[in-house]
């Protein structure tokens, strides 16, 4: 049955664009190596997927199209989502991105739509037809591919996020009210604000006293970060505690000293040991070697 | 509403026990400067345990009640700050300066019972 017979018989839209989808898979199917080529020379040109292989690239790139085309042939999109998903989980650790997953379901896309052209030279309503059958399709597969992409990213960012809260700083009890906080590693703000919440949270707990921060593991922070340190430590007061901060780096004394800090308010001590010193004298407490294990 | 102001031995306790109006602060404001001198009180604790908000106002007030009972003898401890509330007046710039803060009513009580000097100079 030729297009222009459809045509001419009274049918629904919807059917007459199930037959026009019809039509233009058997399109894609019959030209599937040469559309394929096209589409990966297209590709190549953009600079997408650098991450991969050539040959990893024309595997993805053949399954992709296979989905693809089933997508336009079962109008269902539930088996692309799965694909998408499981593609998005095979991608992502590779480093791709999300704009190049979105450039090349577009490309193929494009690629596509221009073989059109080339398959109904001089039948403008033709073409117009089909691409009306095959545009919201095409757009919709392009969005079911994105969103899952995005989907899965923002899976794997959440499951990061979560790691990142378990590995996050412990408010330690080192004696009876005195906590110490050892801080190791990079603090972003957020970092901060959720040590801070901890701080307080721990010194209500354990009705801290004295806090010693450690930050001989911080390597340098921003004015940011170090105006954030500076409120902590006014937090603490304000819920009766004192801090002391030690193990300040060299860096960080000169951000603090940059950014105007009140030297008043900030107990600071040069080690760890020293500062739990420091503490235990504020405690009242006092070590003594014992006589009879004394070290040798 | 009406602050109650106990007086427990030398010193008066004031417990806030909900949000107050700017007006109620300077009436508890009012009250406890005068009851300082009425009962001989040689401490105050103002207990803000059941505040769940504390804004310029009241951070203005209180500190003004900390250093008019100073002025009058009497040394001002604030207690109960919950750990929410000292971070966001901490990031507002609502400083106690000169205040001494404690965990809770004990805390509080046991600084007071220290004699003068070993206030810890915060």
């Amino acid at each position: 049955m030729s297009i222009t017979q459809i045509k001419s018989e009274t049918k629904s839209p919807s059917e007459s664009t199930a037959q026009l989808l019809r039509e233009l898979v058997g399109h894609l199917r019959q030209h599937r190596t040469q559309l394929r080529e096209e589409w990966l020379r297209r590709i190549f040109e953009a600079r997408l997927l650098t991450a991969m292989s050539r040959d990893e690239i024309f595997a993805e790139a053949t399954s992709v199209y296979d989905s693809y085309v089933e997508a336009l042939e079962t109008r269902t999109l539930e088996a692309l989502q799965a694909y998408a998903q499981k593609l998005s989980e095979r991608i992502i650790p590779r480093g791709v991105e999300t704009n190049e997953v979105v450039g090349i379901v577009l490309l193929l896309r494009d690629v596509l739509a221009r073989s059109l052209f080339s398959k109904y030279p001089g039948d403008a309503g033709m073409l117009s037809d089909v691409l009306d059958a095959y545009e919201p399709a095409a757009n919709s597969i392009a969005i079911t591919v994105a969103v899952g992409f995005v989907r899965e990213r923002e899976r794997v960012i959440r499951e990061q996020q979560e790691a990142l809260r378990e590995l996050s700083t412990p408010v330690l009890q080192v004696r009876e009210r005195l906590l110490i906080l050892p801080i190791i590693g990079l603090i972003d703000p957020q970092r901060a604000r959720q040590l801070t919440e901890q701080l307080l949270r721990g010194i209500r707990a354990n009705r801290a006293k004295v806090v010693v921060i450690d930050i001989t593991g911080v390597a340098a922070m921003d004015a940011n970060v170090a105006n954030h340190l500076v409120l902590t430590v006014e937090s603490a007061r304000l819920l009766g505690a004192m801090v002391i901060v030690t193990g300040l780096s060299p860096e960080i004394a000169q951000t603090l000293v940059n950014i105007g800090v009140d030297l008043g308010k900030m107990n600071t001590v040069g080690d760890l040991q020293g500062g739990i010193e420091e503490a235990e004298r504020l405690l009242g407490y006092k070590v003594v070697p014992s006589p009879e294990r004394a070290p040798s | 509403m009406d602050v109650p102001i106990l007086k427990q031995g030398p010193y008066l306790i004031a417990t806030i026990q909900s949000a107050l109006t700017d007006a109620d602060l300077l009436r508890l404001r009012d009250t406890i400067v005068q009851d300082v001198g009425v009962h001989r009180a040689k401490g105050v604790i103002l207990d803000v345990t059941a505040l769940d908000v504390m804004d310029s106002f009241a951070t203005d007030t209180l500190r003004g009640i900390a250093h008019m009972t100073r002025l009058r003898g009497a040394k001002t401890v604030i207690v109960g700050i919950q750990p929410d509330v000292a971070y966001a007046m901490a990031h507002m710039g609502l400083k106690l300066e000169g205040i001494f803060a404690a965990l809770d009513l004990e805390e509080g009580l046991a600084y007071l019972d220290q004699p003068l000097e070993a206030g810890r100079g915060r």
